[in-house]
């Protein structure tokens, strides 16, 4: 019996030396196919990183929460400290944003008046969902951030990301109840700009560091350090002028751009839905007089706010003397 | 004497923990802190886990788990898929084929051990990712984190070993 036993030992554990290495070398292969299927199809993979995201986006709602009190909490105490310095501080802005205020009103009326002579189409107004932040996905490659909010909430893919200070990034993979922000500092992240004083156009590329470059720049155009960068609409995919940084530095090959926003405060986000169809819908554009019809369309698409569509008209007619 | 059902699924349950708490690590690892510069250089937790109990338990770390815990990092982190589940096996499989050499040491040299593992694994993760993004990526990020990593390991693997010593002698 004894010598059956060590017989059989002696037989079964190469074997299972063999099978454990055999599976060893089963998952490497599985990892390497994996990143290759990740390569080709990559709406695939993102689909399935959702699934997974939306099934721990409750825990990680909840783990999240604590370490936000936390760091509300030394905030506060951060802001106790400077109170008289900041109390100065906001006097002094407040008594320049007057003037500004008037400023503004005083545009903005003749901006309406000009609009009118012009019948000019108006912009729809832009619906927005605030969420949560439930996760920094940290690391030194990946830039992006999971949000709390999903296709329930009528977050869709390609909505751009904003906060009071500017763009944060849009959104690349949606579930139920969770979605993805891409940052702008992604590797990956591609976004139409433009450089305000001159209206320069020029693609903000992430290259993994958290100062994205400006590429394809306007051949001729000039930059010079502290001018403001702004969404450019082109491509359809995010609305004019939303502010994304200040030019910080000059070179060569272009510019490097520090963002308004950064990624660490990060805690309540709006997700903007303007209505737009893009070109990451990949819905070809029909050349049509526009008239009722394409309102409804816009209305279908964009059901969070009523849409203020101006009057509508041809473009000969504005010709028209 | 044959253990009862109860004595058996208490078996199970503390054999499992070693997976279940590492996968709780990478949870642990994404959830935002709001510490300026911080998230970019954030330690990977889950790599110093696993190379802990592939040293001293590897029975309890079986490479389906390693595979698994690396594919839920990658959804969770946004890198491509399938790069620290490559990484992680590769830990792994490293320290199994050495295991005679880490037998028995003291944890200095397990920690220096820890420090060139996880040397491998950024240039790893570096050259996987640059490959896919058919870039070279800015590094800079990387070498902060590997010290964090470094850094970092004698804390959780202290926090690992009287976790050990406690369910070793109630064994």
């Amino acid at each position: 019996m004894k010598d059956d036993a060590r017989f059989i030992s002696k037989i079964a554990q190469p074997v299972r030396g063999l099978a454990h290495r055999f599976a060893y070398l089963s998952l490497i292969v599985a990892a390497f196919g994996l990143m290759m299927v990740g390569k080709v199809d990559a709406v695939l993979m993102e689909r399935a990183r959702t699934m997974v995201t939306d099934s721990v986006a409750p825990i990680m709602d909840t783990m999240s929460r604590p370490v936000e009190s936390a760091s509300q909490f030394f905030r506060k105490v951060e802001a106790l400290w400077g109170m008289y310095e900041d109390n100065e501080a906001l006097r002094g802005d407040n008594e320049r944003l007057n003037q500004w205020q008037a400023v503004a009103r005083h545009l903005e009326a003749e901006n309406i008046a000009l609009r009118e002579l012009l019948n000019f189409t108006a912009e729809p107004e832009a619906g927005f969902v605030s969420a949560r932040v439930i996760a920094d996905t940290g690391g030194a490659f990946a830039h992006s951030l999971l949000l709390g909010a999903g296709s329930r909430q009528r977050v869709a893919k390609g909505q751009a990301v904003v906060t009071g200070a500017g763009l944060v990034g849009r959104i690349a993979g949606v579930g139920k109840r969770s979605s993805r922000i891409l940052l702008i500092t992604d590797l990956s992240s591609r976004i139409p700009v433009m450089i305000e004083p001159g209206r320069q156009r020029a693609i903000l590329a992430g290259d993994n560091t958290d100062r994205p470059r400006l590429i394809h720049m306007t051949p001729g155009a000039t930059l010079s350090p502290g001018d403001l960068v702004v969404t450019s609409g082109h491509g359809g995919a995010f609305p004019v002028g939303i502010a994304v940084g200040v030019v910080s530095d000059v070179n060569d090959k272009g510019g490097v751009v520090t963002p308004f926003v950064a990624r660490d405060r990060l805690e309540l986000v709006k997700v903007v839905d303007f209505g737009l169809q893009g070109i990451l819908r990949a819905q070809p554009i029909e050349e049509r007089p526009i008239s009722a019809p394409v309102e409804e369309e816009l209305d279908k698409a964009h059901t969070t706010t009523p849409i203020e569509s101006g009057n509508v008209t041809s473009s000969g007619d504005s010709q028209d003397p | 004497m044959k253990p009862t059902f109860g004595q058996r699924l208490d078996i199970v349950t503390r054999n499992s923990l070693p997976v279940l708490f590492t996968l709780v690590l990478v949870l642990v690892n994404v959830v935002p802190l709001h510490i300026p510069g911080f998230s970019r250089i954030v330690p990977v937790l889950p790599l110093l886990a696993v190379y802990h109990w592939s040293v001293y338990r590897p029975e309890l770390m079986p490479p389906l788990a390693v595979f698994f815990i690396g594919l839920i990092y990658d959804i969770l982190s946004g890198s491509p898929l399938g790069v620290n589940a490559l990484v992680f096996l590769t830990i792994y499989g490293v320290v199994i084929f050495q295991q005679r050499f880490f037998a028995g040491r003291s944890f200095v040299i397990v920690w220096m051990g820890f420090g060139i593992m996880a040397f491998v694994a950024s240039v790893e993760s570096w050259i996987l990712v640059s490959i896919l993004s058919e870039s070279i990526v800015e590094p800079r990020a990387l070498v902060f984190q590997y010290i964090l990593n470094v850094g970092f390991f004698p804390l959780l693997a202290w926090l690992f070993l009287r976790w050990q010593h406690f369910y070793l002698r109630s064994d």
